[in-house]
This record gives C-alpha cells, structure tokens and sequence, in this order.
C-alpha cells in the first residue's frame, strides 16, 4: 500500500484531519480514564466484608425514656429472638461492615505511649457478634464470658482510670495482624489504646470489613470484649437461612413491639439492602461513567462516519478516474481504511499522553492511584476497531463509485 | 438579509438531513450533559436566603491549644464554638442580631392515641434566630430574650409538625411531649428550609434536612439535650458538663451586620475578645485567628460540593467539548464543499463578510435546535438525578436562570464551532474554484 498520496491529499485538509484527531486523541483520554474510574468503583462494591451477608437481618430500635435495667430488657429480647423459628443466633453489635449509621475508632498503638497511632481501626461492641455475623476464626479462640465488661462499667472505668473495669482482650483480622506484626503470629501480642491502655490478641478472624471510611484499610477492625444494651444504640442482628430473612425479620419486629411497646423501630432491614444503600453512589457513579463511554464513542464515531461520507462525495471524481486506471474496488476501499487508520494511530498517540495527563489530574485531586498501563493498549485496540467500522460504510460506497464517473463532467 | 439568509440555512441542512440531524443530536448530547451537571452546580452553590444574605456573618474563634493537631478526616474543632465563648459573644451584643444554636432530635409523643411517638429534628437556637433569618411565622411569634434567660419550656413548631400533632388547629397556647418534658407552644412557622441549610453543623445533610421545631438553647442545655452534630473536645471532659465546657465546641453562631463599618468594628471586637482571653490563659493561638466569614464565604469555605459531583461536571464538559470538536470538523467539510456555491456568490459581489453572517446564521441554527434537545435532554438528566439517593437529589431542578442559560450555551457553543470553519470558507479564491467547475 503506497502511503504518499494518503499523506498529500490528508495535506490538503490539514485542518480537518486534526480535528478528527483530536477528537479521537480526547476520546481516547476520557474513554481510558472513565473505565479505570468504573473498575475502581467495581473493586470498591466488591470488598469482602467477612460477614455472613446473606443471611443476616437488621432491627435497632429508638428507646422512649430512659429505661433502669437495660441490660435485663436486652437479655429478655435477645432470648425471645432466639426463640424465633428459623433464627439460628441472634446477637447485638453497633455496626455493620459497609453500611451507614457512623462507626466507632480508636487508634492502635504499638507502645503505651506512642505519639501518633498506628493505624485507626473500627472497632465491634456487642453481644455473640462472632457467632451471628458467622466470622470465621482462623487463630486462637472467641472470648469468654468473663471477659466481657459492661458499657457503663467501662466508660466508668476509663474515667476513673481504674483498669479493672476495662476489657484486656481483643480479637483482631488477619490484615490488622499483618499490619501490625508482619510476620510474627499475632496471638498473645499486645497493642494499646487510648492513654496506653493494653489489649491481648485472643484471636484472628480472617476478614471483617469496617463500616465506612473505607480509605484508612477496609479491613482494619477489632472486636471488643464489651457487652453492649439496645438502649445503648446498638443493633439486633439476628442470622437465618436466606429464605426466611423476609419471615424472620417480620417476627422480630412482633416480638420485640409485644415484648415492650414503647419502643420504636428505627431500622428493620436485611444486611442486602444495608450493603446496596452503602455502595448506591458508586453504582450510580459507574452507570453514569458507561453511559458518557458510550456517547462518547457513538458521537467520535459518528463523527468519523460523517467526515468519511464528506471525502468520499468530495472525491468521487478522482475515485473514478483511479478506477478507469486501473485501481480495482479492494484499492479504494484500502486506501479509505488505510486513511481512516492513520489518523487513528495519530489520535491514540496523542489520547494516550492526554489520559496520563487527565490521570495525573485525578490522582491529584481525587486520590486516585495510577493508571495501569493496560489500559493503554485496550483503549488503542477499541479505538482501531471503532474507526475501521465507522470507516467501512463510507469506504464502501466510495468503492462502488464506477469508473464512468471519470468521464462526466460533474 | 437576515431572512434571506435563514432561508438558505435551511434549504443548505435539508439537503443533507442525516450530517444535520448528527450535529444537532451531538450537540444536544453535549449541553444536555453539560447542563445537567452545571444545573445541580447551581443549586448547591445558590445563596440560601437571598436579599439577607449579604448582612449574614458567621464569627469564629480559635481555642484550640497549640499543639491540637487536627485527626484525619474528622471535623475542624474550632469550626464551632464553646459553650462560654457563645454566650459572651451573645452578651456582648456587637451585632444589629446574633444567636448561638446547634442541631437537635427529639422523640415526640403525640397526645392522641393513633399516632406513634416519632423523632423530628429541630434547632436548639435564642430568641434574634427568628428575625435575624426572617422565619415566616403563621401563628404565634417567637419567645423573648426573658425566654432565654430563664430556659423556659416553649417551642416554636413548623406548620407540618403542628399539623401532625393538632390537625388544622391552633396549635399555640397547646401543651407538647417532647422526650421527657412537656413544652408550650408560642409560635407555628411555615415550613421554612433554606438551601443549604448554612447554618447546620458540618455534619448535617445541608440539602435534606430541615428544622421542625425550636426549643431555646438555654432549656436544652439546662435539660441536657441530645444534640445532633459534632462535638469537639481537646480536653477530657464529662459526658455531664461537655455542654458548657471552655474546651468543647459544639454551637454555631450566627450575627447580622448592616454596614460595611460594623462589619470591620465586630471583626476587631472578635480579635478584641480572643486577646483578652488569651490574656487570660484561655487562648494559645494568635487572637488573629479569630475570623468573620460572609455568609457566601462560610458556604465556599465549607465546600459542600462533593467529589463525584465535580468529577461528573467535568465529564460533561469534556463531552461538550469532544461534542464540538465533532461539530466543527463536520461544518468544516460541509462548508468547504460548497467552495462553488460560495464562489458564485462572491464573484456575484458578495463581501467575505456576508458569506460569513450566512455560514454563521447555519450554524447558529444548528445551535437552537441542539439547544431545544439539550433542554429536553436536561430534563431527563435532571429527573435521573432526583431518582438518586444523595442529599441533593431533591433540590436538582432547572430554574429560568438555567433555562435561558441552556440555550445560550447551544447557541454560543455552536456559533463559535461555525466560527472556524465559516472564516475558512468565506476565505476561498473565487477565481480558482470558478474555473475548476
């Protein structure tokens, strides 16, 4: 294939073939960026949050007044939930992994009196969360029930400064155990919170996600030895097969209202719906993203379709007399490709520096890491191809044109 | 002329209806997007309370010790005020107006029997709140600085929480359950909801929420109010006195300056105040610190735009603008084509500049009709956002300000893609194209 007469009749429309390259370079750029955003986005929605998600419903109630013996009534609820046909444990904790409604944090430090933590952590209060949410131990033990401290008692405690009150275990993921004690076997090891106050790790959960500020480790959690009342803010988690979750909840809901009225249900949920209210913003983040990709290429190629169609009537006159030369409809047909092809490789060339450019952009503001160099090659093979189709139609009309023309005068 | 040249700018986009369909549908496409984003811009910059805006401050001091350091991504401590600061700059009286007030929920127990206790949130707030923000009252009026002075138990409701709990009613002089105490009310105001709620704490959803009723400052503290909102403290302090302790921020305060010379004398008056205290002891930090932001300013300062909002305007901006690469190549080839039509006019004695008024007229009316569709297009985008669950997903709607902006923005977005390629045609040798036809 001879390029020369490509390059000079593509000389003479210098202006509108960079047009169509920088249009092509820019979607090229917006196109690579915008499916590394979605795959973000994707790997966010597809955390592991450690939990039995499926099977797990939510109650947290709003107490009226302040209720003497909170700690009975939870216990009363708690044994009636069991009571529930289909409940397989029921438990209370104050969050749930991925889901709204705040968390609570503390720092780690690896010696009593460190300057700055050493990672901030989300930490699980409650009562039988192991069991109910279906964490998975993978070293060491759940807590006992003497090792369990009251809320009350230990707030009381943290005032006072006495350490009696206070729990002295914890039970740590692997990836916090990783993060603290590469390498070493997390059991017995020690770190301390607030002003110097020392935890032993009991035991190593494989994963647990923290409810939300994703940004500081998605799975840095602990679970505190520290029971906690509904009256105290925390939830009624209760776990069930899949299918009962609807039923189960339902019941729950019941009993607790006929255990004691003057309560109101705040939140009756499945952990479902819990995750996808969470991650509702990236969805719609993501759907908006494939929605520009698809304009975005539907309008460059549309655009290529339309200055194809231009070219090809322009020179209708030339096609002739190329094919009253000799040139058969393959060469025609070629030599659009080939054109089409060109400004392509141009525009992706130059789409690629802009991407790394507009990727640049977002990590600067958006905290986004760097574009992996994938991308590249992927967005370049999309564009080629896209081209190519949107060259096809006009290149063919341009080969039916028949020799004759040539001799007519337009 | 202008009519000629209309007529030929239409007989030129029917003869290739496709090539003017694409471009009126990518520029469409375009401002529909463009718009879209800027239109949910718009409503979450818009001056809350226009026309009281302007006389609006918000003071701010800075207690903090100083070796506080800010943790991560929690809130800026001195972006409220203590207990003790609040209630001086209160007493001071500097201001024409000035109220401390902070968020709060309460659980209402209605007297009749068929409706169930339910929480409501409201603002603990003082007595100048009322006309200090203009709060349209129905019934009623507010309660009076003796009120405050006494933390005596009245509330001012909102119309639908009256109309929930009394029905069409008066609800003044009635008695409501509020958590554990019965309040007098003395006022119904209209639902009154100011877009962002600026002075909300950081932590309020600023689009969503609105107050429901308001209960004097003094009372809640006196009772020991939940509050809804940050708490900061940078000393250990009991869950009982955090309210008023000096080392606990937790109240905004808002004060209305009507001159420019007033608004000087309170900026000194707070550096004035941070001295004396810093004198005292109390303060660490620089009396300088102390700051008085406009109410446009605090709402700028607070950047309530968040992320995925901006980067989506700036998708649908790159989309315009790939857009009108598009359009301008497309007119480019279109207009050169017809180099003969183009070179017979001139030769015929039109000026260069009247082949450039028609190019421009063409492509200003590509620009009304891609204008028309991105209205429509809009539209559709804008209902999409409603359907969202984001704070600001009620409030996206296209007010007339938009409305003509949409189509000024095809149309310039068009005349200015027309421009180049106008200027190229009108540019060709008439003798030259002449003689090759």
């Amino acid at each position: 294939m001879e390029l020369r007469p490509i390059l000079s009749t593509l000389r003479r429309h210098k202006f509108t073939a960079w047009l169509l390259v920088l249009e092509i370079a820019l979607t090229c750029a917006i196109v690579c960026n915008a499916v590394f955003l979605i795959s973000q986005r994707l790997h966010r929605m597809d955390l592991p949050s450690g939990i039995a998600e499926r099977e797990l419903v939510q109650i947290q109630l709003g107490h009226i007044g302040k209720n003497p013996d909170a700690k009975a009534q939870t216990e009363t609820d708690l044994a009636a939930l069991r009571q529930i046909a289909g409940v397989k444990q029921a438990g209370l904790t104050e969050e749930l992994p991925f889901s709204f409604g705040g968390s609570s944090n503390s720092g780690l430090m690896l010696e009593p009196r460190q300057q700055q933590p050493t990672v901030t952590v989300s930490q699980y209060m409650g009562q039988n969360i192991l069991p109910t949410l279906g964490l998975r131990l993978v070293a060491g033990r759940d807590f006992q029930p003497g090792e369990y401290v009251d809320l009350d008692i230990a707030l009381a405690a943290l005032k006072t400064g006495d350490t009696k009150g206070l729990p002295q275990s914890m039970i740590v993921t692997r990836a916090l155990a990783d993060r603290l004690w590469p390498g070493k076997a997390p059991l017995g090891q020690t770190a301390y919170v607030g002003k110097g106050i020392p935890l032993r790790v009991i035991g190593v959960v494989e994963s647990l996600a923290r409810p939300n500020m994703l940004n500081k480790g998605p799975q840095y959690t602990v679970v505190w030895p520290i029971h906690m009342t509904s009256a105290d803010g925390a939830d009624y988690v209760l776990r069930t097969a899949p299918q009962d979750r609807a039923a189960v909840l339902e019941a729950a809901v019941a009993k607790l209202k006929q255990i004691d009225p003057n309560r109101v249900v705040l939140v009756k949920r499945t952990y479902d719906q819990a995750r996808r209210e969470f991650f509702a913003n990236d969805r719609a983040m993501a759907g908006i993203l494939v929605g520009v990709i698809v304009a975005l290429l539907t309008v460059t190629a549309l655009g290529i379709v339309g200055l194809a169609s231009f070219w090809v009537g322009q020179r209708r006159r030339s096609i002739g007399v190329r094919r009253a030369l000799g040139a058969t409809r393959g060469d025609i047909l070629r030599y659009f490709q080939t054109e089409n092809f060109l400004l392509a490789t141009l525009g992706i060339v130059l789409g690629m520096v802009l991407a790394y450019g507009i990727n640049l952009f977002l990590m600067l503001h958006y905290e986004l890491p760097r574009l992996p160099g994938i991308y590249l090659p992927v967005g370049a093979l999309v564009l080629w191809a896209i081209g190519q189709l949107a060259v096809l139609g006009p290149a063919l009309r341009a080969a039916a044109v028949p020799p004759v023309v040539a001799t007519r005068s337009v | 002329m202008f009519g000629y040249y209309l007529d030929l700018a239409w007989r030129s986009l029917k003869r290739s209806p496709i090539l003017t369909g694409l471009m009126v549908l990518a520029i469409g496409l375009g401002i529909g997007a463009s718009m879209t984003m800027l239109t949910v811009l718009h409503v979450m910059t818009d001056d809350p309370l226009p026309g009281r805006s302007a006389q609006l401050y918000t003071p701010h001091l800075d207690p903090l010790p100083l070796d506080h350091k800010r943790r991560g991504d929690g809130p800026d401590a001195s972006d409220n005020l203590t207990w003790p600061d609040a209630m001086a700059l209160l007493k001071a009286h500097r201001a024409t107006r000035q109220a401390a007030m902070a968020g709060g929920s309460m659980l209402v127990r209605p007297a009749r029997a068929d409706v169930r206790p339910f929480d409501v949130d409201g603002r603990y707030t003082t007595a100048d709140f009322f006309p200090m923000f203009g709060v349209p009252f129905l019934r009623g009026s507010a309660w009076g600085a003796a009120d405050d002075a006494v933390g005596a138990r009245v509330v001012v409701l909102a119309e639908s929480l009256s109309r929930k709990l009394f029905g069409a009613d008066d609800a003044v002089g009635r008695m409501v359950r509020l958590g554990e105490h019965d309040y007098r009310v003395v006022g119904v105001t209209r639902d009154w909801q100011p877009s962002p709620l600026f002075y909300a704490d950081a932590s309020a959803k600023r689009y969503s929420d609105g107050d429901r009723f308001f209960l004097p400052l003094s009372t809640a503290v006196d009772q020991k109010l939940d509050v809804n909102g940050n708490f900061s403290s940078w000393e250990k302090n009991d869950a009982d006195s955090r309210m008023v302790s000096p080392t606990t921020s937790w109240l905004q305060f808002w004060v209305q300056l009507d001159t420019p010379p007033q608004v000087a004398a309170y900026r000194q008056y707070l550096v004035d105040y941070s001295a004396q205290q810093k004198a005292l002891g109390r303060f660490q930090r620089p009396p300088a610190n102390a700051k008085l932001y406009g109410l446009m300013g605090w709402l700028a300062h607070e950047d309530l735009v968040p992320n995925d909002v901006r980067l989506q305007l700036w998708l649908a901006l790159g989309f315009l603008f790939v857009c009108m690469l598009n359009i301008v190549a497309l007119l480019l080839a279109k207009f050169l084509r017809r180099s003969g039509e183009i070179s017979v006019r001139r030769a015929l004695g039109a000026r260069r500049r009247d082949i450039f008024v028609q190019l421009g007229i063409e492509s200003a009316l590509i620009g009304v009709a891609g204008g028309a569709l991105g209205l429509a297009i809009a539209q559709l985008g804008l209902w999409s956002i409603r359907q969202r669950p984001d704070d600001y997903a009620r409030i996206a709607q296209m007010d007339v300000q938009m409305l003509f902006g949409t189509l000024a923005l095809a149309i310039a977005a068009s005349v200015l893609a027309g421009l180049l390629p106008a200027w190229r045609a009108c540019r060709v040798a008439p003798a030259l194209q002449l003689k090759t036809m």
